[in-house]
């Protein structure tokens, strides 16, 4: 299944935008013994929220990822085939992307991941600051996701992470409104429960000294701005400008609302991303810290269940842990990186961290996937 | 403990119908796996409630377990035997809680890597099951109709493009009175066969008024103080610090139909629990009338298999956008008519997909038409697949070429 899946995306790839094979340029290629370029930087970007074939890479779903299909993808080197093989929750799941192995613990619960994470690996190895990588994520239950709970490494050593809607509710609510509590509210999987913060996720008031941005500037500009997903964008590019970090994550999480099971909304949803995504790539470019020297992955944390699982409702959930929902793929371009080619042999999901460390220069140890040689 | 130690006591809390049926299979029961035995609990607890195809399907599972030989019944079992349990799992009380008790292996399953060999073994199961003891199909060959897209004036969302395939694409339907001739269908058939709860009418407003006593009828709008019910529990759950999703979930699935305002009274027992049911298990169903629709026919569909099912999704409430609600106080309850025609042109596939799960798929028909417009599309045996139809055609003639 998951073959025929590579297949699919690989074929409407080729037809679509006339991408070659890895496999036919691989082996002593001139690119691969390139030196870093100074001052390297990476952006991941993840979607909390799979998106299927069906609604993307097949035809009839063409029409929702334009800016995936003609801007980005001709300038990346594309996974058809990444398998998840942990548990299908977008916490754990996520935190499994960023440890580089499949974390066990309850996808509900605060807790932070087990092991080591890519911000713990990328700050004790490069000596770098706490301003040089951050988190931006649009659940509350990602709070704990910045640094582990690992001896070795752990408090001190992680990412800051942002929560913008949950800073948007503070804002809101140090100005007397109390009515936006819903904002928090944005696990799809459980909705009308949001999850006590216990995290160190950054307050509104600090974000404001960073990002050199009033509160009411803050607020001001989120009534702009039609989801939480812009939200994110938002801070991201904020971030970008003030402070530079070398590795960013940005988790987009809108098109979760699969969840509630109105697929109209979920459409919208995957519209967004694939405009958003555009809009970081070319944030990216225009930034003079950021253009000529930042890779940038993209990649959902996994699919959603297929129609015709019996175990499953289709597009709305990914509970069945069928090949569909296991099986997603990842853009990866920028500097070094081959353009407009395809990889179609399965790689896994928990190869993000090696592959990180390959390209930044630190050691990520007990992650348990391999570097994606395509990209180096 | 362990499922060789059941006792006829264990029961005694089960309703009396689940109670009997458990105390005169103890010793079968007794000879199952410790993974498996709450799985089978967890249906039979329900057993008062159940529909008749839901009893049968039950009956039959015991049937087939207790014809094996001891050592055919190891067989047979032996992949849920293997699968390795947490010492959590084995002092939890899974005679009294079967179904907090599959939760909790549920997550057990995800978090030791056991979920794929967990679904294999289930898949196996139920197909060796179905191979020595086949379903049969029903009296009258299933005929599913969804009715979507109401109060969408003009369209330009290309319909039907995932049942096209499947069925004869109509082009030109008269409307005339569409929704009567489909109510009157569904009537004819369920005067003809009336078995209980075998033909079902969900709409996902208000309910058309129906007088055929054989038919089933669920309605988003007059569960409207069950739904509101339900929201103001969870609310309350949470304010008052319930300690997770998990312990909300866990709370909401033991809701009965009494706690949210639904009578529990014999003859309303069954669909009021299925309601309760809707509600409590159905993702979005208590807030989106699409999925409502959608969710409700899937699981009418896949417990009491019945013979006629009419859909009419209707309008939902809008999903107001980040900036809106953030300009303005307190929500309204704006529809969006043309968000929820393509939920209900999926909701459609969906169920016709649940529909073909079922003994007789090969005989079934399905009808899907956009309300008042002249758009449809049917698939039954009598008709060619993936065609175009320009010829104009009333809804009883299109009715009449799919038998």
């Amino acid at each position: 299944m998951t073959r025929a899946i590579s297949w699919s995306r690989r074929d409407f790839l080729r037809a679509a935008t006339g991408a070659g094979a890895a496999s036919a340029l691989l082996g002593p290629a001139p690119l691969r013994g390139l030196a870093l370029p100074h001052g390297r930087k990476a952006i991941v970007v993840t979607f909390g929220g799979g998106a299927r074939d069906e609604e993307t890479f097949m035809p009839e779903g063409q029409e929702n990822i334009p800016h995936l299909l003609t801007e980005l993808i001709p300038q990346a080197t594309f996974f058809t085939q990444v398998i998840n093989r942990g548990i299908l929750g977008h916490y754990v799941a996520t935190a499994s992307l960023a440890t580089g192995v499949y974390e066990k613990f309850n996808n509900f619960a605060a807790v932070p991941p087990e092991n080591p994470t890519v911000f713990e690996y990328f700050r004790r190895d490069l000596k770098r600051p706490a301003t040089d990588t951050w988190v931006v994520a649009p659940s509350n239950g990602f709070n704990r996701i910045g640094e582990s709970g690992s001896r070795s490494y752990g408090p001190g050593m992680g990412a800051g992470v942002i929560l913008p809607k949950r800073l948007l509710a503070a804002a809101l609510s140090s100005g007397g409104k109390t009515e936006y509590n819903h904002l928090l509210l944005d696990n799809y999987e459980t909705p009308l429960y949001a999850p006590e913060v216990v995290g160190s996720e950054v307050g509104v008031h600090q974000l404001s000294e960073l990002l050199k941005l009033s509160v009411a500037e803050f607020t001001s500009h989120a009534r702009s701005l039609a989801s939480p997903d812009e939200l994110s964008v938002y801070v991201a590019r904020e971030l970008m400008r003030q402070l530079a970090p070398s590795l960013l994550w940005i988790t987009l999480h809108d098109m979760d609302i699969a969840h509630s099971g109105a697929y109209s909304l979920y459409i919208e949803g995957i519209q967004r991303s694939d405009r958003l995504c555009a809009e970081i790539w070319r944030m990216i470019q225009s930034e003079p810290e950021y253009a000529g020297k930042t890779t940038m992955f993209i990649l959902p944390d996994f699919g959603r269940d297929s129609d015709t699982d019996p175990g499953g409702n289709g597009f709305q959930h990914h509970r069945t842990g069928d090949a569909i929902s296991r099986t997603t793929w990842m853009m990866v371009m920028g500097p070094g990186v081959r353009e407009n080619v395809i990889v179609d042999r399965p790689v896994d999901s928990t190869d993000l961290v090696p592959t990180l460390g390959s390209m930044l220069g630190f050691s990520p140890r007990m992650a348990q996937g391999k570097p994606l040689a395509e990209v180096l | 403990m362990l499922p060789s130690q059941l006792k006829a006591e264990n029961f005694r809390a089960y309703p009396p119908q689940a109670r009997q049926l458990a105390q005169d299979h103890i010793a079968l029961l007794q000879q199952l796996p410790e993974s498996f035995v709450p799985l089978l609990l967890r249906e039979l607890i329900a057993y008062d409630w159940k529909f008749p195809a839901e009893r049968k399907d039950l009956d039959r599972q015991l049937t087939y377990l207790g014809s094996l030989s001891d050592q055919q019944r190891q067989q047979e079992l032996a992949p849920f035997a293997r699968l390795r349990l947490s010492s959590e799992l084995e002092r939890l009380n899974w005679v009294s809680a079967p179904g907090q008790y599959s939760e909790q292996l549920t997550a057990h399953l995800w978090a030791t890597h056991q979920i794929d060999a967990f679904r294999d073994a289930a898949t196996d199961y139920i197909h060796r099951i179905d191979a020595a003891l086949p379903q049969q199909p029903p009296p009258l060959p299933r005929l599913g109709i969804a009715v979507i897209g109401a109060g969408v004036a003009e369209n330009k969302y290309p319909l039907f493009r995932k049942l096209r395939p499947q069925g004869v694409y109509f082009t030109q339907v008269k409307p005339e009175n569409g929704l009567s001739v489909l109510l009157d269908a569904v009537a004819a058939r369920a005067t003809a066969h009336p078995e209980p709860f075998g033909h079902w009418y969900i709409d996902g407003g208000t309910q058309e008024n129906i007088s055929c006593p054989a038919i089933t009828c669920v309605s988003y709008n007059a569960l409207a103080p069950a739904r509101t019910a339900l929201l103001n529990k969870m609310e309350k759950a949470i304010r008052s610090g319930i300690g997770g999703p998990e312990a909300l979930r866990t709370m909401i699935y033991q809701l009965r139909p009494e706690e949210l305002g639904l009578s529990d009274t014999p003859d309303s027992a069954v669909l009021n629990h299925f309601q309760v049911s809707v509600l409590t298990e159905g993702s979005g169903t208590q807030i989106f009338s699409t999925i409502f629709v959608q969710w409700a026919a899937r699981e009418a569909l896949r417990r009491a298999q019945p013979m006629t099912t009419l859909t009419r999704f209707a309008p939902r409430q809008r999903n107001r956008p980040m900036n809106e609600l953030l300009s303005s106080g307190r929500p309204e309850l704006a529809l969006d008519p043309q968000g929820s025609l393509l939920d209900a042109d999926m909701g459609a596939f969906y169920n016709w997909i649940n529909q073909q799960r079922l003994p007789g798929a090969e005989q079934s028909g399905f009808l899907v038409w956009f309300e008042d417009h002249a758009e449809a599309l049917a698939i039954a045996p009598s008709l060619p697949r993936g065609t175009q139809s320009e010829n104009a055609v009333d809804l009883q003639q299109l009715l009449g070429q799919m038998t």
